[in-house]
């Protein structure tokens, strides 16, 4: 018998961090398993107390999880308000099995169940990625560069776009490009420049003006190319701000071998083209 | 044609190969049928399992593959550096639902975590281990995401049936009633590690 059904006031303050929780079904399985609760025969008012007292607080949290843990407070009471109300008088012949159906904790005990399942699952995927993490392939040497993936705080769909938006900007259309392009020209002009300015560049300013559309285009390919190969990484920070162009922390900073851009590493006192 | 010679040719045609080997595509290379190919396959298999080896043939994603041991792991990474690191808690919680219940989309997974999961499939779409593999009926035609190969190399899986089976179907009517049951059955003390057991991990740290 915990000390709540004896009716003794709780001594010990339990302090729980909320962001230590995926979400309210995390927390809500939390409190199951720690108050011995059956999942299946919930204690509704009893839960939905402790749930209260440990959301008082949601400072913590930014406003989208905040909101989650009050909606999920929102259906504890009105399942709890349901249980209150008397139950309606049985209609004949139904099929249906009664209980089932009348029991208002039972959408959530589904969704529970199913989360805690999902839970389990996600777990043992962690245990079999930790083995792998061990043990390499041919296929893996091929396509995995290591490290932490080149886009913090934007999506490859923004960056495009962004892209898109600097070539409807007015370039020199010349049919004939007045001399080529390479890419690996390209490709050591970025690594310069972001070897040079630590805090990054914008990406606008990748893209000089008064050149081709070519070499726009090209620009934005080394750009890629050193992304795919975690020489750089683009951040955004807030949904308008600047995307800055800017190499990976030392820690990430790993070789992968095979791309064009390692020869470029020593060229650092090459002037810009 | 000599057992010892077609061992041979497997394993030059394991280390070649920058896919998977289907046991279909071992027996056309080599020219076997496809029963004598998997009791090849097998036997190397065994061979490299001795002690003394530093590479196993293994069956991932559809195929075999040789892969380094990982007793020796630690020289591995010394030569190429250590692999990323792992996937959150969010990401392997929204990739564990889209994998045993694909296709399915970006709401139907928020309805079973109770939280947004726009990030989580971001990471998991940049790090290829999930993609779009279409759109549903209906309002809206939300897209519907699923698990790909590299999913199944990542993890080690030789297919999606390698999953571990979930234990209880939650579409079941009288999940509750058959919940009940089952922990009545059992003594007081039994139904708290079984509620133990249906809350399953700890909190993340």
């Amino acid at each position: 018998m915990s000390k709540q059904e004896i009716g003794i006031p709780r001594t010990e303050s339990y302090t729980v961090r909320l962001e230590v929780f995926e979400g309210p079904l995390d927390l809500l399985l939390h409190l199951i398993r720690r108050e011995e609760m059956n999942i299946y025969d919930i204690p509704i008012a009893r839960i939905t107390e402790q749930y209260l007292e440990i959301i008082r607080d949601l400072s913590a949290l930014d406003i989208d999880r905040a909101s989650e843990f009050l909606v999920m407070a929102a259906t504890l009471l009105g399942i709890k308000s349901r249980m209150l109300l008397p139950k309606p008088p049985k209609v004949e012949a139904e099929e249906v099995s009664l209980d089932e159906g009348e029991d208002p904790r039972e959408e959530l005990v589904r969704q529970l169940v199913a989360y805690s399942q999902y839970k389990e699952a996600a777990q043992s995927l962690r245990e079999k990625e930790a083995l792998m993490s061990k043990v390499w392939t041919r296929q893996l040497f091929l396509e995995q560069p290591e490290g932490p993936v080149p886009l913090q705080g934007l999506s490859l769909k923004d960056l495009v776009k962004a892209f898109e938006e600097v070539l409807k900007e007015e370039w020199s259309w010349r049919e004939v490009p007045r001399e080529e392009i390479p890419l690996r020209e390209k490709i050591r002009e970025i690594t310069f420049r972001i070897a040079r300015s630590p805090a990054g560049v914008r990406f606008r300013d990748l893209f000089s003006r008064g050149g081709t559309r070519l070499e726009i285009v090209v620009t934005f390919l080394a750009l890629l190319e050193l992304m795919r190969s975690r020489k750089a990484i683009a951040v955004q920070t807030g949904t308008f701000g600047d995307i800055i162009i800017r190499r990976p922390p030392p820690a990430e900073n790993t070789r992968t071998g095979d791309s064009e851009a390692d020869e470029d590493d020593e060229d650092e006192q090459e002037s810009q083209p | 044609m000599i057992w010892n010679h077609g061992k041979a040719i497997l394993e030059a045609i394991l280390l070649a190969s920058p896919e998977p080997l289907s046991v279909k595509r071992i027996a056309e290379v080599i020219g076997l049928d496809e029963k004598d190919a998997r009791i090849l396959v097998d036997d190397l298999k065994k061979e490299y399992s001795q002690p003394g080896r530093g590479l196993l043939l293994q069956e991932l994603a559809g195929g075999y593959v040789l892969t380094t041991r990982p007793e020796y792991g630690e020289y591995v990474e010394k030569l190429l550096a250590p692999k990323g690191k792992g996937l959150s808690h969010a990401a392997l919680e929204t990739l564990a639902i889209v994998a045993y219940r694909q296709p399915i989309t970006k709401a139907e997974i928020e309805g079973v975590r109770g939280v947004k999961v726009d990030r989580s499939i971001e990471t998991l779409l940049e790090r290829g281990l999930i993609r779009e593999v279409g759109r549903k009926d209906g309002p809206g035609r939300p897209i519907l995401y699923g698990t790909t190969k590299d999913f199944l190399t990542y993890f080690g899986l030789k297919d999606l049936s390698d999953l571990p089976p979930l234990t209880v179907d939650t579409s079941d009517a009288q999940l509750i009633l058959r919940g009940r049951e089952v922990s009545a059955a059992l003594q007081p003390d039994e139904v708290a590690a079984a509620a133990e057991h249906e809350g399953a991990a700890e909190p993340k740290e």
